[in-house]
């Protein structure tokens, strides 16, 4: 294998992991908060399909990214105010919307199904992009690319460096001693979970304006459900859930790889295997053996703790205000 | 995650008639948003609305292919009224259907016997291939901390890997491989239907069987009240010595069971060979009936029979008036929605009411 040929690999993977960053990070956001939006792979679809849908009637990128993010917050909004006013089961709401945001994509979308449209352009940043290596991989990309690097690292910012991410965390891990301290834990929640499903909602359009151009039924193909485990996986970290984002494109681009290699196995057969992987992952990080077993010296549980990660100590729960 | 609040739909206090206006208010509303859906694409929504009512009424044979979608959400939902009822949310019911669907398929290629035989083996085959898969599901909830929805959804994903497997592999037709399925099975393990129909009186009877069964097991046995207790609260029903882990990979068994029947039954009665999309989507449908019916088992059969009009009804938009069939689940899916939400809207007004 040559150098340019690895540089390339890196540079794609960096590029088609620009959704499911989005979406992980919009999760985490709103999962942070308290609030799980199961819904993901629902909202997915229906904003892939709106942002299409829009950037091939008016022929405006910035429309289309808009009304995808729209459609996200929108969904979120669904989750939120049944969660938070209604006190409903989010599991329930959430996979109901799953369905329902499925089925509106298909009955919408038809009339754009294998149409050509327009995608995001590419954009390479004058001076850094001819940087060796590095120029290649990361700034010889386009914008959506670059803001999904961008956010992984804002969001990181704002949960761990700023007082409103104390809150934030405040909220979904004791809620109650987050209202003490005179935080409207009721209003972040909603206000994190539109945010959540907005980006969610930009993740989806970055699906179908670049990584996977154009609009057919169910087009992103459960990418909704890996991105929620990968929240998991990345124990609700902003950076650790990039990493897992990308370590699954890593493994995606190997599949495809191998699936050169293996041409009698059907494609239709390597497209499961990325749901096979979720489940071995979810076993890894939530494994009792590995528990047992890291936290026998306080230096391997203070790594393992690290690698793994907790989810927010009030997460799923309904807060009573008054 | 947290664990399923399951309010009964229709509380004693009330009277009948308040009931039904819970009830029907948000399907009005639904066929309300549905028909602005129509609207905004441009199409006749009351041509749309005759269609679906004629695709899926307009003839016998109409009305048999209904009935043809109704035995596999009845059985489907007949277990998921048992995971639910545990406090779990077995979303790898597809993936259950369908290796249900291979179970009975390899009965079917590997035994040369008379029909009676075949097809009993073939029904306690897809069975078997049920729960082997949701206790799959099962052990990684309950062993490794795999959360159900997340382990249950891989699993339906790599079931279809499967299946796909087998078509285009080892059990290709002769000469061709394709998608398209399986070599027919032997006249001996067609299921027995209707003249001119793809049902048959035996799946019928069968599933009302499974429901009636299902009903009086979850209500009068001590195995029925500790799946309540446990679906109450997992923890509490722990401390009072209910084995919780051994019940919860009991239901997911019991629940892979009925879904492995609705699998064979689609095997063996519809298509007489296997499929890629054995499934037909009715697991993840009836999980939306069972939420429908405020998991009560008696109001599953109508549920069930209103479902699997719509979703046959829509199959004749696209031919006739150039609306994607999908309209079907957006109807399906508005409705549960609106009625998840209108259970907490009444729980808050009646809260409102009575303070």
């Amino acid at each position: 294998m040559d150098t340019n040929f690895v540089i390339l690999t890196f540079a794609s993977i960096l590029a088609e992991s620009a959704p499911l960053v989005f979406a992980v990070i919009g999760e985490t956001l709103g999962e942070k908060s308290g609030v799980t939006n199961l819904s993901l792979d629902g909202t997915i679809l229906l904003s892939a399909m709106i942002g299409f849908a829009v950037a091939f009637t008016t022929n405006n990128l910035y429309l289309a990214f808009l009304a995808a993010m729209l459609v996200g917050a929108l969904v979120a909004s669904i989750v939120a105010f049944s969660s938070i006013v209604l006190k409903l089961d989010q599991i329930a709401v959430g996979f109901v919307l799953t369905l329902l945001c499925g089925d509106l994509s298909t009955f919408f979308g038809n009339p754009f199904v294998r149409k050509p449209g327009p995608a995001v352009p590419h954009f390479a940043i004058p001076g850094l992009a001819e940087i060796p290596v590095v120029g290649k991989i990361f700034f010889d990309q386009n914008i959506v690319v670059y803001l999904s690097v961008l956010l992984i690292f804002a969001a990181w910012w704002w949960i761990y460096k700023t007082r409103p991410g104390l809150k934030l965390q405040g909220i979904g891990e004791r809620p109650a001693a987050a209202f003490a301290r005179g935080v409207n834990v009721n209003a972040q929640r909603f206000i994190y979970t539109l945010i959540g499903g907005a980006l969610v909602g930009f993740g989806g359009a970055t699906y179908s304006l670049f990584v996977k151009l154009g609009w057919s039924y169910h087009h992103t193909y459960g990418i909704g459900w890996i991105a929620l485990a990968i929240v998991i996986f990345g124990g609700w970290h902003p950076i650790r859930g990039a990493l897992g984002a990308y370590i699954f494109g890593g493994l995606q681009s190997v599949s495809s790889f191998a699936q050169s290699a293996f041409t009698d196995v059907p494609t239709q057969v390597f497209q499961t295997a990325p749901f096979a992987l979720m489940i071995i992952a979810l076993l890894f990080v939530s494994n009792e053996a590995l528990d047992r077993f890291f936290s026998g010296s306080p230096v391997s549980r203070k790594i393992w703790n690290s690698l793994r990660g907790t989810p927010p100590g009030a997460l799923s729960t309904v807060f009573e205000q008054e | 995650m947290s664990e399923i609040t399951q309010k009964p739909v229709f509380s004693k206090k009330t009277g009948f008639s308040a009931d039904l206006l819970w009830t029907m208010g948000p399907i009005i509303l639904a066929l309300l948003l549905t028909t602005l859906a129509l609207v905004a694409i441009g199409a006749d929504p009351l041509k749309a609305y005759t269609t679906l009512w004629n695709g899926a009424f307009g003839s016998p044979e109409k009305l048999g292919s209904v009935i043809d979608a109704w035995v596999p959400l009845v059985f489907c939902s007949v277990g998921l009224l048992v995971t639910f009822t545990a406090g779990l949310w077995n979303i790898g019911i597809e993936g259950q259907i369908v290796m249900g669907a291979i179970g009975a398929a390899w009965v079917a290629r590997t035994f040369d016997l008379p029909a009676e035989i075949l097809i009993a083996l073939m029904f306690i085959g897809g069975a078997l291939g049920g729960a082997a898969w949701a206790l799959l599901a099962g052990a990684l909830k309950v062993y490794g901390r795999v959360h159900e929805i997340f382990g249950g959804l891989g699993l339906n994903f790599v079931a279809m890997g499967v299946t796909l497997y087998l078509i285009i592999g080892p059990w290709k037709r002769a000469g061709i491989a394709s998608t398209s399925g399986t070599e027919p099975f032997r006249p001996a393990a067609w299921l027995l239907n209707f003249p001119g129909l793809t049902v048959g009186p035996v799946e019928i009877i069968l599933a009302i069987i499974s429901l009636a069964l299902i009903y009086f097991a979850l209500r009068g046995t001590l195995w029925g009240l500790q799946l309540k207790a446990i679906g109450k609260n997992a923890r509490s029903a722990f401390w009072l010595g209910i084995p919780t882990s051994r019940h919860m990979l009991g239901a997911f068994a019991v629940c892979g069971v009925f879904a492995g029947l609705a699998g064979a039954e689609q095997a063996s009665g519809v298509w007489a060979r296997l499929i890629p999309a054995i499934s037909g989507g009715y697991g993840y449908l009836a999980i939306l009936v069972v939420l429908l019916s405020g998991f009560r088992a008696p109001l599953v059969p109508f549920v069930a029979f209103f479902f699997a009009a719509v979703s046959k009804g829509s199959i004749s938009l696209p031919l006739d008036l150039q609306v994607d069939s999908a309209l079907g689940g957006v109807l399906q899916g508005v409705v549960v929605l609106l009625f998840v939400l209108s259970q907490g809207v009444r729980a808050k007004w009646t809260q409102t009411l009575s303070s």
